[in-house]
């Protein structure tokens, strides 16, 4: 800052190499405006609050960036593109789609996830509804590995046959060929709602115990030879369910839950020693590890497809592997044809599956296209009127001096925008409408910095000093308040950044950007420009127009030019009063 | 040219200037009334807190506006199949748009019926609904959030002028300003029942650092023109500060109102064109805030700091001596402008009193030695007579002078 006195041309080229500079970073990136915020451009902001279930309080780091990435691949599900997933303070997760309005998306975002671990009874190739791109996994785990060359091996994928093999049964006839257990051919619908069908008359639910004894009702498998991959059904706990898989080639009859998804400890992808496949080993706390061990003594005694049970997360089988024997020691390891990227997603939503975090809807806020262009617009308006109006005023008020008002104001402009690009092509700083009332507020903090210097430039004048000395002096004293000035107003945006919640933190974010920038200004731009006019006729030498000149100061001539000390008339206005 | 640039001349040396600490009475009861009608007005009609507190639905949809639209939107409604709808607010925002709020909805099932059912009054697409909604008990955590937030800004305010300022008695002038400028902007929202989102709350508290910092451009003077006040007998305490007050009044008018002017600008971007949203609140609360921060800053904190500080002994000696000097200073004027008709200068001040039409030149000094004896003579005169006698010489003082009496800046401490 001490340049400032000295080379105010240098100072200028500082500047001029940073706006440069800012341009080119602008041009590199290949940006050229600003993230617009979903209130700005139309879209949704889902907030999520979650909540421990175990009842401790406090939500850990890793479970919510878990719980995170769960989400974000949701969204991604629905195809929609540009959605963002982020966490806010210790518990939240912010959730944006641009330009959707589904309601699908509030229901799929909100839903709290449900790992169970079910008793398959029945399994039915069907034909997948089309190709999906989002689809997380490939047919990697159709392949089966013989669990024998592990002694720790208790599950492995059942075959299945490819989604793409031609000789997969066709079943989009609804009279099902179900693997093992004929259904009824009777093609009469269901009397009760798909997903009631399996819900005994008595409406009484199968206890994780009893759940293997659990028999579908006829209408049970007359509905699910009608289920398809598309119907959406709720997944309760201890009544049976309808599911697919994920790539939606196969769809299951399930019993009740056999194991809660919080009764597993932990899962984790690897390479076993001695072994080149990926697989994903698992591990029960002791309640789920008895209760697995029970069950897969039970289930691998029985035939395929009754052999198998499938771990359902949303109402989606992730996985349905098949048993060959009783596995003991809450351990268990899932192998198939997995890629490491395959073996680590599954491990990933088991464990989200695990995860003792209930998430809550807090806050849905949709825009509309139209309001948002509407709002962007607003804001655009209130900010040129604002301008204008400033400018304006400096202009009656200053006269000459306007023009250094509008200069620094427009290379306050600039560099604010360029920020504001950049920061959205890097961080990923959305611009909403409380950020642009942030920058338009923050004209009159830039240019109250000008009005400071000024009237510490006349004042000086007033107390005796030529003009080129006192813009020196002036700028000494105005500095310090200037500084002081911008440093309360930094502090107050810093405080409520802190404190804001949701969209208002744009406010104290652009306010304390653009504070900055004015400092930036003020020293590198506004003072060294000051210092050069001071040097030309039209500013030095007080010409009427220029705002410095004797009359509008109050003076009878400049300082340092003809007489030395400014004489005031007496003032005719108190005699007056007096009088 | 501009008057008001002349006449910031003008106040800076003296020359003019308008008794900010002596008319403090008048001030001080325009604001106290001002407070009584925001306080009635708060605990009569109360805040209206918006949705975001509270928890909530509010839907918005584009529609012509006429004079059945919220009749039949009401209807609408009750035909949606979701329950307790009645206490649904309808209204409409300028002639296009149409606004439903109701009590928090359950996300995944109610939402999209009452979407639908507005979406079909209006005969558009569902998805063309905007609608924001805030969980009843995310609701009782914003509010909680925004009370601690305004007790972390205000303490944080409190310990900044604390630390800024290093004087017990500036301090509390400037938190009394402070909390005048806030109730006065929560008076505003509860008389005119406009809705309190979490931007006015924004707005609120950015207000505060707004009147922090127009104290400090006040104070920041008045710390100045008091820097060598006791070892000098040329002014008291107030008139230093009253001084202090006019010489930055135009600054403080210019930073007002270039603060305000943008805006004023978002205020009608925000209530004109948008008709409702976080723009208007935002700028609503700004705008009501620094203009009662310029007010209060120059009006109310100033007055108080100079009442306080002239409690102080050293104060009080202080502004016997300038008395002094100045009945003093009067008597010998007295004595040289009418030397024909004084026989003797012990009767001197008396003399000038009773001379005070003759002489039209020596006019503006003649009240002060007339009054400024009466108090030397009676020293338990009530404190704001004096004042007014002070500060009264004061300006007929500053008329005689052709300098203004404050040393250039560079001469001072730097």
């Amino acid at each position: 800052m001490a340049t400032t006195t000295g080379h105010p041309g240098r100072t200028l080229i500082v500047l001029a190499v940073l706006v440069a500079g800012l341009i080119t970073l602008m041009a590199v990136s290949g940006t050229w405006t600003p993230k617009l915020g979903l209130d700005l451009r139309g879209g949704t902001t889902i907030t999520l609050t979650a909540t421990n279930t175990t009842g401790t309080g406090t939500v850990d780091p890793n479970s919510l960036q878990l719980a995170k990435t769960i989400i974000q691949s949701r969204v991604d599900s629905l195809g929609v593109g540009e959605s963002e997933v982020t966490t806010a303070g210790d518990n939240q997760i912010i959730v944006t789609v641009p330009n959707v309005q589904q309601d699908e998306l509030v229901r799929l975002v909100g839903q709290t996830a449900v790992l169970r671990f079910r008793a398959v009874y029945a399994a039915e190739q069907v034909q997948p509804p089309e190709p999906t791109p989002t689809a997380t996994s490939e047919p990697t785990q159709s392949a089966t590995t013989a669990p024998s060359d592990e002694p720790t091996a208790g599950a492995s994928e059942t075959a299945q046959a490819p989604s793409d093999e031609p000789s997969a049964p066709a079943s989009t006839e609804p009279s099902g060929t179900g693997n093992n257990k004929p259904l009824p051919a009777l093609p009469t619908a269901p009397p009760v709602p798909l997903d009631k069908a399996c819900v005994p008359a008595d409406g009484q639910g199968t206890p994780p115990d009893k759940a293997l004894e659990w028999q579908p009702t006829e209408a049970c498998q007359t509905a699910f030879a009608e289920f398809t991959c598309e119907t959406q059904v709720n997944d309760v706990a201890d009544q049976g369910l309808f599911a697919c898989n994920q790539e939606k080639n196969e769809k299951y009859l399930l019993g009740p839950t056999l194991i809660e998804g919080n009764q597993l400890a932990t899962a984790v992808a690897g390479i076993p020693q001695n072994n080149v496949n990926w697989v994903v080993n698992l591990e029960f706390n002791s309640e789920g590890g008895a209760a697995f061990e029970q069950a897969t003594r039970e289930i691998s005694q029985k035939t395929e497809p009754q052999n198998r049970f499938a771990i359902v997360l949303d109402g989606v089988s992730i996985s349905a592997p098949s048993v060959n024997e009783a596995i003991p020691g809450g351990r268990a390891e899932i192998s198939g044809n997995f890629t490491q990227k395959s073996a680590t997603e599954l491990a990933n939503v088991l464990k989200y599956g695990a995860l003792p975090l209930a998430f809550d809807v807090s806050e849905v806020s949709n825009v509309s296209a139209t309001l948002g262009g509407e709002q962007l617009r607003a804001g655009i308006i209130a900010g040129i009127v604002g301008l204008m109006l400033v400018i304006g005023y400096c202009f009656w008020y200053y006269r000459g001096l306007g023009i250094v008002v509008v200069a620094s104001l427009g290379i306050a402009a600039i560099l604010t925008y360029a920020c504001v690009v950049l920061l959205g092509s890097s961080v990923g700083f959305a611009l909403n409408l409380p950020g642009i009332a942030g920058i338009i507020v923050a004209i009159g903090i830039t240019a109250d910095s000008f009005v400071i210097f000024f009237e510490r430039i006349r004042d000086e004048v007033r107390e005796g000093r030529s003009l080129r000395t006192a813009v020196e002096t002036g700028w000494r004293r105005a500095r310090q308040t200037i500084l002081i000035a911008d440093t309360v107003s930094l502090l107050s945006a810093l405080v409520l950044f802190v404190l804001a919640i949701g969209s208002v933190k744009g406010f104290a974010f652009t306010l304390g950007l653009t504070t900055l920038i004015d400092v930036v200004v003020v020293f590198l731009f506004t003072k060294p420009l000051m210092t050069l006019l001071a040097r030309t006729k039209f500013f030095g030498g007080g010409h009427r127009l220029s705002g410095l000149d004797p009359e509008h100061l109050g003076v009878q001539a400049l300082p340092g030019s003809r007489s030395r000390r400014p004489v005031v008339p007496r003032p005719a206005v108190l005699s007056e009063e007096r009088a | 040219m501009s008057k008001l640039a002349t006449i910031g001349h003008r106040l800076y040396t003296g020359e003019i200037s308008y008794d900010f600490i002596g008319h403090r009475r008048r001030w001080y009861i325009l604001s106290a009334i001002l407070i009584a009608i925001a306080l009635i007005s708060l605990i009569w009609r109360g805040l209206d807190f918006g949705i975001e507190f509270s928890g909530g639905a509010d839907f918005k949809a584009p529609t012509q506006v006429n004079a059945q639209t919220v009749d039949s939107m009401r209807e609408a409604l009750g035909n949606s199949g979701v329950s307790d709808l009645d206490e649904a607010i309808v209204s409409t925002i300028g002639d296009n748009q149409v606004r439903v709020q109701t009590r928090t909805l359950d996300p995944t099932e109610e939402v999209p019926k009452v979407r639908a059912a507005i979406a079909n009054e209006v005969g558009i697409n569902p998805d063309q609904v905007a609608y924001s909604l805030i969980g009843a008990s995310w609701g009782g955590q914003i509010t909680e959030r925004a009370l601690i937030a305004l007790a972390v800004f205000l303490a944080l305010v409190a310990l900044v002028i604390g630390i800024y300022f290093r004087d017990a008695k500036m301090s509390a002038a400037a938190l009394i300003a402070l909390v005048h400028d806030v109730m006065l902007t929560i008076g505003i929202y509860a008389l005119v029942g406009f809705t309190v989102t979490p931007a006015t709350l924004i707005g609120l508290l950015t207000i505060l650092g707004y009147s922090l910092y127009d104290t400090v451009v006040v104070f920041d003077k008045v710390r100045e023109n008091v820097r060598d006040i006791r070892s000098s007998t040329t002014r008291t305490y107030s008139e230093a500060a009253n001084l202090a007050v006019n010489q930055v009044l135009v600054r403080s008018i210019n930073t007002t109102v270039i603060g305000v002017l943008p805006v004023v600008a978002l205020l009608f971007a925000g209530a004109v064109i948008l008709g409702e949203g976080p723009l208007k609140d935002l700028a609503l609360a700004l705008f009501v805030g620094m203009v009662s921060g310029a007010y209060s800053s120059i009006f109310i904190a100033t007055p108080l700091l100079a009442q306080m500080k002239e409690r102080e002994p050293d104060m009080k000696k202080l502004a016997a001596r300038v008395r002094a000097r100045r009945a003093k200073e009067s008597q010998k004027e007295g004595a040289a402008e009418t030397p024909g008709s004084a026989p003797t200068a012990q009767l001197a001040a008396d003399v000038a009193a009773s001379d005070a039409g003759a002489t039209d030149d020596a006019e503006p000094s003649n009240a002060p030695p007339e009054k400024a004896s009466a108090a030397a003579g009676n020293g338990a005169k009530p404190m704001t007579v004096t004042y007014k006698t002070d500060v009264r010489s004061h300006r007929d003082g500053a008329a005689k002078r052709p300098q203004p009496q404050n040393k250039p800046r560079s001469q001072r401490k730097k």
